[in-house]
């Protein structure tokens, strides 16, 4: 519980933050701290050094800019699932943010911490990608936007490249009709999802126009359901389509599976049947 | 003026300063000159040390010392074992404080760095290079015990430590005759106690007087002056042992510990105060855990239901070393409870301790008994199912009948008083009970897994005679003193030997005090937890403090009681023997106007203007108790619960406990020791367990992985109480610090049991982890 030595910057904007980086090597990004600082005290992190954004106002705050929610990079859980535009605009997020950790977690840890240290199991990205989310991004050779779906590269890896500092969420309002919902089975120690799903669905005229479906903690990045989107894209969200899109599920594990002392891989991907089918049931009940 | 508060939910005094953050644990001291330790901890779980090389360490900013077990060779003696159970050809390996040819567990100290601040320490720590020569490692104690087993330590063949037997009538002949028998194999997971403050200690040595100052988590600061002498060589009259403020214990903090060794050893070398606190992770690494036990156990009984006999072999983990206590939890307070609430004629068990590769194991909150309570409560539903009958009814069929003063069973006890049908009763009413199995028969046929447990429980506790605590090996006495001591202004300091951490006796006591001489409750203030300060005693365990310990301060304020009355008749010019005694004040029999209140008695005591021929000034009294026997508190807990067909989830619907703890001083305090007590026996079942991998390394390193008992994984618990008091006891009391710890890990596993009966398994090792009840009922369903 004693880090090694570190030096500690504070960045007073994006620019000097990027610079900072630049300027020392090994340098860590430090936001809400909810995953680097525990990691560094136990020494299973060392960085040379911290260059800390928490001072940077303007990576703070919730807009609805041009059909999307706008989310600076600092803004915590607490902040997001308590949120009216997001609410109304990306309800999924709202409930996956309400349920990280606990009360505590969710008043300091930040949704871009969060997202770039991309942990498998953790909730907020499983729904940022099913909306489609992109990641707005700040480095050395200027912005750019990741989408959600390509921004994790492995287990706790990610496309960003050096220096570079996220700096946002872009996340589209849900069409109007849609549903959607955010389940999740916590793992009793740490409250990450052993399966969280996040499912959106559409329907005119009592037919699925559209449907993203997401499952997280089952494979080392966030697993798209595709199959279960198919099966469900024309169906009429009844209870049969239901149960006939979950089971189609076991198709899409392609990816490397997440497994530990508590749960297998096996009993992930039935679980994450299992809570899939909830999910859709909650937001075609949500839907139309 | 009187307050009556005995018997009265009055609030905490020890609160405040707890829940405003202004109490002062060890490691809140600083001391001039301060430096601090930090160990390191081997990484394997049983290798050979082939060589350390701390020169590198030692060179480090801040670094005063570097020490390995090279240096506290013939300095520290190994650390003793205080429970030597006869009869049992008990094994007590050596143990030194830092290990210096072999490490067997993870955790084992190697080495120890000496810094002007904790970072620099823990800096250093990584740059001593230790070459490590892994051996094979075995944590599973059946498994340890068998031949070809990776041997711990070269004088405990098999890594046996003791094998130890219980016996009562003829448990053989028993089931040669009965016409059911029924099994099953147990296995109660090593748990981490968790309290929440880490474990701390601060030494200081005085070389000009000689003196050796340990501040210290202890539940026990006397016992742990003892064997600070024993392993330090210091005189016990020179070392003081303060336990400050503790962060709870759960009996992890009853053990003496390598690590005030070495803090004391490093001081020692270097002249100036040592601290040493540890981390959360090393907290799950070197901190002593509990159960780990693998019971083999059947039950005899007629066709309808009457038990006539249990016999049981089981394999008690005892970890890498006998840690202090270690021998008497899975033996004396274990084996010895094997009859439970039922008259069953013919007992037999046999206790295998076990060494491996795991931290040291030893008492941790209801030490042995849960073990037993489980195995018992177990066994009584198997038998019920096998024989078509309610469990509730087997039970009425064998519990034993009411008494008041004494009931004696097979394995040799004597159990104080007791009610049991009274508190199945009270906690089957307060269900609902046979409303809850019309409601299961219900949920069964919409294809729902409702489950209902019932579970009764004894528990040994008031520890105990000190007569029996020599017969039974252990090296010290388990009585209490105390000394009540009335200021002139009539306020009163007592001092006792105990030392609570968290159990409320700042409370209790001064409850005692009030109603004994009528005194204000808050007139009164409770010392402990200082060896100089307090008289000797034997520590805060085994639900004994308010049993023995509150004895003790009843006995010497009645000692005050009887000087005060004699002082009054001086005052009031009559005889001793014409002075009553009501509400804190002595009048002459029938003039109840004339009288001296105690804070009155206080005052002339303590001036001693006017005292009687022969009577010592002042008002301070002090008393020894022994108990004459244990107590033995009982009651009988139901849970409701219902497990997710499709994902084994359990969800925990209803609790409700009945206890007899016997007379209650503070009901309050009562409800809230039953609260966290069925909390902390319920993690074993649904979420708790230390697990190794193969090698010996644990993946239950941290609280991301080793599942705590939390609120939201737990309904509002439902309390209910009966009160038979203890027909030895001053006050009646008997102790209630480790009931619910008994009874909720059998109630709550019964209950998971029985909802899962429809699918006919029978048994799932703890804890229940969805994955596993999930793959028991695919299992099923797949007819396996």
């Amino acid at each position: 519980m004693y880090p090694a030595n570190t030096t500690y910057h504070r960045a007073g904007s994006v620019a000097e933050a990027v610079q900072l980086l630049a300027d020392n090597e090994g340098a860590k990004v430090l936001a809400g701290g909810h995953s680097l600082i525990p990691a560094m005290k136990l020494r299973l992190a060392a960085p040379q050094a911290l260059v800390d954004i928490g001072h940077i106002a303007a990576l703070r705050g919730i807009s609805l800019e041009g059909g999307s929610l706008v989310i600076g990079a600092l803004t915590n859980f607490a902040t997001i699932a308590s949120s009216e535009l997001v609410q109304a605009n990306a309800p999924v997020l709202a409930e996956a943010t309400g349920v990280v950790g606990d009360p505590a977690v969710r008043n300091r840890g930040t949704i871009g911490g969060n997202v770039s240290h991309g942990d498998p199991a953790s909730d907020p990205p499983t729904a940022l990608t099913a909306l489609g989310a992109t990641y707005n991004v700040s480095g050395p050779g200027g912005e750019r936007s990741i989408a959600a779906s390509d921004f994790p590269t492995g287990l706790l890896e990610n496309a960003l490249q050096d220096n570079e500092i996220l700096t946002g969420v872009s996340v589209p309002a849900l069409a109007p009709g849609s549903g959607s919902a955010y389940v999740k089975f916590p793992h009793p120690a740490s409250r990450y999802a052993v399966v969280g799903v996040a499912a959106i669905v559409a329907s005119q005229g009592g037919s699925c126009s559209s449907a993203s479906v997401v499952i997280g903690g089952v494979e080392t990045t966030p697993t798209r359901a595709s199959s279960v989107e198919a099966a469900l894209v024309g169906s009429d969200l009844g209870n049969d389509a239901l149960d006939a899109a979950a089971a189609a599920v076991a198709g899409d594990f392609t990816g490397d599976p997440m497994s530990d002392i508590f749960a297998s891989d096996e009993y992930r991907r039935a679980m994450a049947a299992v809570y899939l089918r909830r999910a859709l049931g909650i937001a075609a009940s949500r839907a139309g | 003026m009187t307050t009556r508060v005995f018997s009265s939910g009055i609030r905490r005094r020890e609160d405040p300063r707890l829940i405003t953050g202004r109490a002062s644990y060890t490691d809140d001291i600083k001391l001039p000159g301060m430096v601090y330790a930090a160990i390191l901890r081997s990484m394997y779980a049983h290798a050979n040390i082939r060589s350390i090389d701390t020169s590198a360490a030692a060179g480090q900013p801040g670094v005063i010392a570097v020490y390995t077990g090279a240096d506290t060779e013939g300095a520290l003696n190994g650390l003793p074992c205080a429970w030597l159970i006869p009869n049992s050809d008990l094994k007590t390996p050596a143990h030194p404080a830092i290990a210096k040819d072999r490490v067997r567990y993870v955790g084992d100290a190697v080495a120890v760095v000496v810094a002007e601040t904790r970072y620099q320490a823990e800096d250093a720590l990584e740059h001593i290079v230790v070459e490590y020569e892994p051996l094979d490692a075995v944590l599973n104690p059946k498994d340890a015990a068998q031949d070809g087993a990776p041997q711990l330590h070269d004088d405990a063949p098999n890594n046996v430590a003791f094998t130890w037997a219980v016996a009562g009538g003829d448990a053989d002949a028993a089931f040669a005759d009965a016409d059911v028998t029924v099994s099953d194999v147990i296995t109660l997971p090593r748990l981490i106690a968790n309290p929440m403050e880490p474990r701390s200690a601060i030494a200081q040595w005085v070389g000009a007087t000689g003196e050796l100052t340990l501040w210290n988590t202890s539940q026990n600061p006397h016992i742990a002056r003892f064997l600070t002498c024993v392993v330090t060589g210091v005189p016990e009259h020179k070392i003081r042992v303060i336990a400050p403020e503790v962060g709870g214990g759960f009996g992890s903090k009853i053990p003496y510990y390598p690590d005030e060794a070495i803090t004391a050893f490093c001081s020692m070398r270097l002249g100036v105060p040592v601290k040493w606190t540890e981390t959360r992770s090393e907290n799950y690494l070197a901190t002593t855990q509990g159960r780990d036990h693998i019971e083999e156990v059947e039950m005899a009984a007629t066709s309808d239901g009457k038990i006539t006999g249990l016999r049981t072999t089981v394999y008690a983990g005892l970890g890498a070393y006998l840690s202090t206590a270690a021998p008497g939890v899975p033996t004396i307070l274990h084996g010895l409870m094997y009859s439970g609430a039922y008259d069953i004629p013919n007992i037999s068990g046999t206790i295998y301790g076990v060494f491996n590769n795991g931290t040291p194991v030893d008492a941790y909150r209801g030490a042995g008994r849960p073990e037993a309570t489980t195995l018992i409560e177990r066994l009584v539903d198997v038998l019920a199912a096998e024989l078509g009958m309610d469990p509730v009814e087997v039970r009425r069929k064998n519990l034993i009948p009411k008494f008041e003063n004494g009931h004696d069973v097979v394995t040799g006890l004597t159990y104080d008083s007791g009610d049991y049908g009274a508190t199945l009763d009270t906690v089957l009413d307060a269900a609902g009970y046979s409303a809850l199995r019309e409601e299961q028969e219900q949920a069964r046929g919409e294809g729902r897994l409702m489950g209902v447990g019932v579970s009764t429980y004894v528990e040994i506790c008031g520890l105990g005679p000190s007569q029996v605590a020599g017969a039974v090996g252990f090296q010290g006495g388990l009585w209490e003193s105390a000394i009540v001591r009335f200021h002139p202004t009539g306020k009163v300091n007592v001092m006792v030997g105990s030392s609570p951490h968290g159990q409320g006796e700042e409370t209790t006591f001064a409850q005692i005090v009030a109603e004994e001489v009528g005194v204000g409750v808050d007139d009164v203030e409770i010392i402990h937890g200082d060896t100089d300060l307090t008289p000797m005693g034997w520590g805060t365990y085994g639900s004994r403090t308010t049993a023995v310990s509150g004895a003790a301060v009843t006995l010497a304020t009645r000692k005050i009681k009887d000087k005060s009355k004699a002082l009054a008749a001086h005052l009031l010019e009559a005889a001793t023997e014409d002075i009553e005694y009501e509400d804190g004040r002595f009048f002459v029999r029938g003039s109840p106007d004339q009288h001296k209140t105690i804070q009155d008695i206080a005052l002339m005591a303590n001036v001693a203007w006017d005292m009687p021929e022969g009577m010592e000034p002042g008002l301070e009294a002090s008393a020894f108790y022994d108990p004459p026997n244990f107590t033995y508190p009982f009651g009988a807990h139901l849970a409701v619960v219902e497990v997710d067909p499709a994902t084994g989830q359990i969800d925990l619907q209803r609790y409700i406990a009945v206890d007899d703890c016997g007379v209650q001083i503070n009901p309050m305090i009562v409800e809230g020791q039953v609260h966290g007590g069925v909390a902390q026996g319920v993690g074993p079942v649904l979420w708790e367990g230390v697990v190794y991998d193969e090698s010996g390394q644990p993946l239950t390193g941290t609280m991301l992985d080793y599942a705590l008992p939390r609120a939201d994984g737990l309904p509002d618990i439902e309390v209910q109480s009966n009160t038979t008091p203890s027909p030895h006891h001053p006050l009646g009391v008997k102790g209630v610090g480790e009931a619910g710890t008994i009874a909720s890990t059998p109630t709550v596993y019964n209950a998971v049991m029985d909802a899962l009966r429809p699918l006919g398994i029978t048994r799932i090792d703890m804890p229940l982890t969805p994955e596993k009840v999930w793959r028991a009922m695919q299992d099923a369903r797949n007819g396996g």
